[in-house]
């Protein structure tokens, strides 16, 4: 197992280039998921005050 | 059999089909990109012989190539929607468009930082105005471009009508990215990125590169539908359909 994580020495290498792919790909999901919270939120209190105004 | 395209680009029915395929595409993508990914990593030689011998840091080939792939490819989609919505001026395509940029974007920057690690390693540099990565680097730009150009105008449908235009004028990027080290003559190509060997290369190494890029398309379907609902939601927020879905949503 550790000889996997060594990459053959070029650990620093391997892992920075999968590293950030991972950490964009993860960001963008878990922004995704707070852009939609956001939106359903901001649709629900619009609901909301439409409802007031009858 | 005969399919009413058009029914599907009502975003009302594209938001609930769209529903639907998301955790399909998400499920394939998880299992096609650490399928192609423990290929890659376990089934192929340590060290690569012949003309351009490389170590272990060849892996980087698994997420760089994918990646590069998929920043030409989503670009082509990109600019095939706005193509699409400035022809038909259907609202749906534009929404796509707009959908699709920063997943393009993302992996486009994805190729340019693994090229880097990549580069340090195999020629001792982290960046060189090489064609290739210069016209990648444009690339990205492009990307940026046409998300701020589309930011930058108030009037959505303006917005989505001058960077659409601005996408079908980029893509004359793409050309000279693929050209960029696939000339005929490689005398011409004046390179210090490696030409494409699709056709030489360990049959290990391309099938995980495919799987994983196969794995990685799916991914960008899922991200670029999640983005695209919440598009339709902001735009549509008017629409009946719309209101009994937040109120539906409301009482759950």
């Amino acid at each position: 197992m550790s000889e996997f994580f060594s990459q053959g020495g070029y650990a620093f290498f391997v892992w920075s280039a999968y590293g950030m792919g991972l950490a964009l790909l993860v960001a963008e999901m878990l922004l995704l998921r707070r852009e939609r919270r956001t939106i359903l939120a901001r649709l629900g209190r619009l609901a909301r005050l439409r409802n007031l105004d009858r | 059999m005969k399919i009413n395209w058009f029914k599907y680009s009502s975003p009302a029915t594209f938001y609930t089909l769209a529903g639907r395929l998301i955790p399909w595409f998400a499920a394939v993508a998880a299992l096609l990109t650490l399928a192609g990914l423990y290929w890659g990593f376990f089934e192929t030689p340590d060290r690569l012989g012949g003309s351009n011998p490389q170590k272990e840091y060849y892996r980087i080939i698994f997420l760089h190539v994918p990646a590069a792939w998929l920043s030409m490819w989503l670009y082509v989609v990109l600019a095939g929607w706005s193509a699409v919505g400035l022809v038909f001026n259907t609202r749906l395509s534009y929404m796509m468009a707009v959908a699709t940029a920063p997943t393009g974007a993302i992996f486009t920057f994805i190729a340019l930082w693994t090229g880097s690690f990549w580069g340090r390693t195999s020629w001792g540099t982290w960046w060189d105005w090489d064609p290739r990565l210069t016209s990648e680097l444009i690339l990205l730009f492009l990307y940026i471009g046409y998300m701020a150009l589309h930011s930058a105008i108030d009037d959505v449908r303006r917005a989505d009508r001058s960077s659409a235009l601005l996408a079908l004028v980029g893509l004359v990027c793409i050309p000279i990215i693929f050209w960029s080290i696939n000339c005929p003559d490689p005398n011409q190509c004046a390179a210090l990125h490696q030409r494409s060997s699709l056709d030489r290369i360990d049959p290990n190494i391309l099938w995980a590169m495919l799987v994983t890029t196969l794995g990685l398309w799916a991914y960008s379907f899922a991200v670029v539908f999640a983005r695209a609902r919440g598009v339709i939601l902001t735009r549509e927020a008017e629409a009946q359909w719309v209101r009994d879905l937040i109120a539906a949503e409301a009482k759950a």
